[in-house]
């Protein structure tokens, strides 16, 4: 009798859990939601919808690469400088007259550039990525401030800013890009030799290293994607707002990293989805759209975001 | 069930579940006054998880505890310690980064006399004392990372002895050590012993429970299946109890055609842990690598294989030279490497089974740069059921097999690639008698299909019986040469290894 309860109770619990592990985020995240809509009628219309997809497409793109950088382990502190740097190359070679496809490939190519250097200090140097990246924040935003002497880039052309803010069909040009990215990133983690070696290093470097897996080439590869990526978003950023600042970027790590784990991502390294990191980013940009609806004064909006992403961490660590 | 005061333990009917998987079905157990409790039982069968429950570290589903005859309830590891029951896990737990002082004082530093400072001095001095017990003599304030396996585990020992526990529970203490070291360890069990305290034992080697245990539990798959005084029962009524079965002769590797020379090493250096290594390994052959631990065998085997550098030397494979520098190197040109720390170097703990076997052939199931899904998991599927892995799934985390079903599936991984070389650092460290004799049987089975298999083993049963020849190192050179393992007896490699190879028998070419 108590043995068959018993294994009843555990059983119950178990479902409970794996229940929550893998929609517990998916839940939170209707809940907000529903909430908001309750709370504003402004909210659950097409065009704010719209709207938060098209703000949360930045963040979006530059937390695909971080997801890839967290599971190896590592962080990447430099997006937000390594974003402002391309764009203000960008927008001056589009001021020089190239036209859109070289001055965006020049863009990603200076974006992915910046990432693989630190990706060769933390591999080759054995530089502490936090560290690594830390000074590739400084240098990269100290760059493009020497580049411009400070002053805004702006007057980009009506090409360049279809990628901003043009549309395919209905769908903002961002949201399309955003998805690409989000489908590209999801096939590669999970379906390419690439994508489960990162889960494996991330996950025990030495066995990786043991099996073969070119750990160092891998690791540089990935900090030149989130690179890459950064630059892509600053593509977005500075089309949209047909002027690139070197002051660009600015607090965009944050946005990320916190999108990241609040999508499930462990800092451990290995463990983690672009699901989750998806509807990480969504929950944030949803919170920051509920709150402005709402009034709700910035001050007390960072105190509300802040908190959160603690509790979406709290979260994660119970139901693991 | 006896209520005498001779007993200070007793767990009645505990259950504990895991999704998937009842790891302990009302298992009851009992462990007397001042007796060496052998708790035995194959790969899964729940040992670990009951000491978990017993020290708080999982706890049960239902069931009983009675300590002293009261009942007790065991939420978390500090009531168990407050019980006086101290646990040395299977896994080590030691702090790498921490020196072996602080390890072994960790969260009770003896204060100093300004409130909330530690005695430094006292606490390296009582260090140094625990670890002379144990037969260590290393600074204790050595980082654990610096230690060799077998040292840490000896580290372990000090810790838990160092805690006055009335029951000391040890979960495979020797799976990582040498003849030598078990003893010691052998000779502070029975001095513990004298003193009163209880220990639980656990361990695969059945030998070494008939060597020091007073009585003995037998789980199988999550449930008791007797306890009795070991001087009633043989060897064979253990492991039937075991398995459920009779199990043949365990070592004989079947004699597989020897073929021509697959490895050469000639003149291999490393630093002075690799001192001029020359031994050649030929297709279908297995050849034992015996030693003390620290005579360099483990660092021979990361040298050919590529973990690190060599600094002399030279290495053939079918009679031409190659350069090997690194893992994925070695890899290409036919190589396998079963590390000696599953846990450290072999397993990606947080992931799933599946990928864990597949890793090292991914490259063969990929079609224009995708993974083919169905291929990997077949593949998976196939080395799991090939080598009995007990799993509720492809997709569980390897961190929550037991002990032998991991080392399985980091054998497994090599298997997929068919290699032509492989070497196995400590095989059959922590598995039970019948995955052992899987696992000697697909050596076997491994060397008929002409792979050459170079393994290293502390435990001497198994290198004299699945080795085709046998070298001996010491102070990382080869010491001794067996080319007749049957011929040859433990004390013939013992002395070899530890320095005596004069007085070996006709087998030995030192
Ligand atoms: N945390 C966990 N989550 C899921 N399953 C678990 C967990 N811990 C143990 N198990 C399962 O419970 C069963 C018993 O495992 P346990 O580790 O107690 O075996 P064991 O007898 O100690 O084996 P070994 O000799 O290999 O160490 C196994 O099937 C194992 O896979
Ligand atoms: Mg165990």
């Amino acid at each position: 009798m108590s043995t068959v309860s018993a294994a009843l109770g555990s059983l119950r619990r178990m479902d409970w859990r794996s229940f929550f592990q893998k929609y517990g985020l998916v839940i939170s995240f209707l809940l907000l939601c529903g909430a908001l809509t309750a709370l504003s009628d402004r909210f659950l219309t097409v065009s704010n919808i719209t709207n938060i997809l098209r703000q949360s497409t930045i963040n979006g793109i530059i937390s695909v690469g971080m997801t890839v950088v967290i599971l190896t382990r590592g962080i990447d502190l430099s997006v937000g400088s390594v974003l402002a740097l391309s764009a203000v190359v960008m927008a001056d070679a589009l001021k020089a007259g190239w036209a859109t496809g070289p001055a965006v490939a020049l863009g990603l190519a200076l974006g992915g550039l910046m990432g693989l250097i630190s990706g060769l200090l933390i591999t080759q140097l054995r530089v502490p990525p936090f560290i690594a990246t830390l000074g590739m924040m400084t240098f990269a935003r100290g760059a493009a401030l020497t580049y411009t002497q400070g002053r805004p880039i702006t007057g980009l052309g009506d090409e360049f800013r279809f990628l901003g803010t043009g549309f395919i069909g209905p769908v903002p040009m961002p949201i399309v890009l955003a998805a690409i990215v989000f489908g590209l990133g999801y096939v590669i983690l999970n379906h390419t030799r690439f994508g489960r070696y990162v889960y494996g290093l991330g996950a025990n470097e030495e066995a990786a290293r043991l099996s073969g897996i070119p750990v160092k080439a891998y690791v540089s590869v990935v900090y030149a994607i989130a690179g890459a990526l950064s630059a892509l978003a600053g593509v977005i950023l500075i089309a949209r707002l047909n002027s690139a600042q070197p002051v660009a970027g600015k607090g965009f790590e944050f946005d990320a990293i916190a999108a990241v784990v609040v999508g499930g991502t462990s800092f451990e390294g290995g463990e983690g989805t672009l699901w989750g990191t998806l509807l990480g980013v969504l929950i944030i940009a949803v919170l920051n759209n509920g709150l402005n609806l709402l009034n709700v004064p910035s001050f007390y909006q960072q105190v509300v975001k802040g908190a959160v992403i603690a509790l979406a961490l709290l979260i994660h660590r119970a139901i693991r | 069930m006896t209520s005498d005061n001779q007993v200070l333990l007793r767990m009645d009917k505990i259950n504990k579940s895991f999704p998937g998987v009842q790891a302990l079905k009302d298992v009851d157990f009992e462990v007397r006054r001042g007796e060496i409790h052998a708790l035995v039982g194959e790969n899964g069968a729940g040992k670990t998880t009951l000491m978990r429950v017993l020290s708080g570290a999982a706890p049960p589903d239902s069931g009983s505890i009675y300590w002293n005859g009261e009942p007790v309830s065991i939420p978390d590891p500090a009531a168990a310690q407050a019980l006086g029951i101290s646990m040395i896990y299977q896994e080590l737990t030691l702090i790498p980064y921490l020196d072996l002082g602080q390890n072994i004082y960790l969260g009770r530093e003896p204060a100093a006399k300004a409130p909330n400072f530690i005695d430094w001095q006292r606490l390296y001095r009582m260090a140094q004392e625990q670890l002379a017990r144990v037969g260590l003599e290393v600074d204790p304030r050595t980082l654990v990372a610096e230690l060799p396996i077998a040292q840490r585990q000896m580290v372990e020992v000090a810790k838990a002895l160092s805690l006055d526990a009335s029951l000391l529970v040890m979960d495979e203490p020797t799976s990582a050590l040498t003849e030598h070291e078990v003893e010691t360890l052998f000779e502070r069990m029975r001095e513990l012993k004298a003193q009163g305290v209880s220990i639980v034992f656990i361990s695969h080697r059945l030998e070494e429970v008939f060597r020091i245990a007073d009585r003995v539990t037998v789980l199988r798959d999550g449930q008791l299946v007797g306890s009795a005084p070991i001087s009633d029962l043989t060897e064979d009524d253990v492991v039937r109890m075991m398995v459920g079965r009779e199990l043949k002769s365990y070592h004989a590797k079947e004699v597989a055609p020897i073929g021509d020379e697959v490895l050469r090493v000639e003149d291999l250096s490393r630093g002075d842990v690799v001192r001029g290594v020359s031994f050649s390994l030929r297709k279908g052959e297995i050849l034992g690598v015996a030693g003390l631990v620290g005579a360099g065998r483990t660092e021979l085997s990361e040298t050919i294989f590529g973990v690190h550098p060599a600094t002399g030397g030279r290495i053939l494979i079918d009679g031409r030279p190659v350069e090997i520098h690194s893992p994925a190197q070695a890899i290409e040109l036919g190589m396998g490497f079963v590390p000696e720390d599953r846990k450290a170097q072999g397993l990606f703990l947080r992931l799933s089974v599946a990928f864990n076997i597949v890793t090292v052939a991914l490259k063969s199931l990929t079609t224009l740069g995708l993974i083919r899904p169905n291929a990997a998991r077949n593949l998976a599927r196939t080395f799991v059921e090939r080598l009995a892995i007990r799993t509720p799934s492809l997709e569980q985390r390897v961190r929550n097999l037991s002990g032998g079903n991991q080392q399985k599936v980091v054998i497994a991984r090599w298997l997929t690639l068919e290699p032509k070389i492989l070497i196995l650092d400590e095989p059959t460290r922590g598995i039970d008698v019948g995955a052992k004799a899987e696992i000697y049987a697909l050596m076997s089975d491994l060397a008929k299909r002409g792979v050459g298999i170079l393994m290293i083993s502390s435990e001497l049963p198994e290198v004299l019986g699945v080795s085709d020849r046998i070298l001996v190192m010491r102070e990382g050179r080869i010491v001794a040469e067996i080319n007749d393992p049957r011929g040859a007896t433990q004390d013939d490699i013992m002395r070899a290894a530890a320095g005596g190879a004069n007085g070996g028998g006709s087998a030995i070419q030192a």
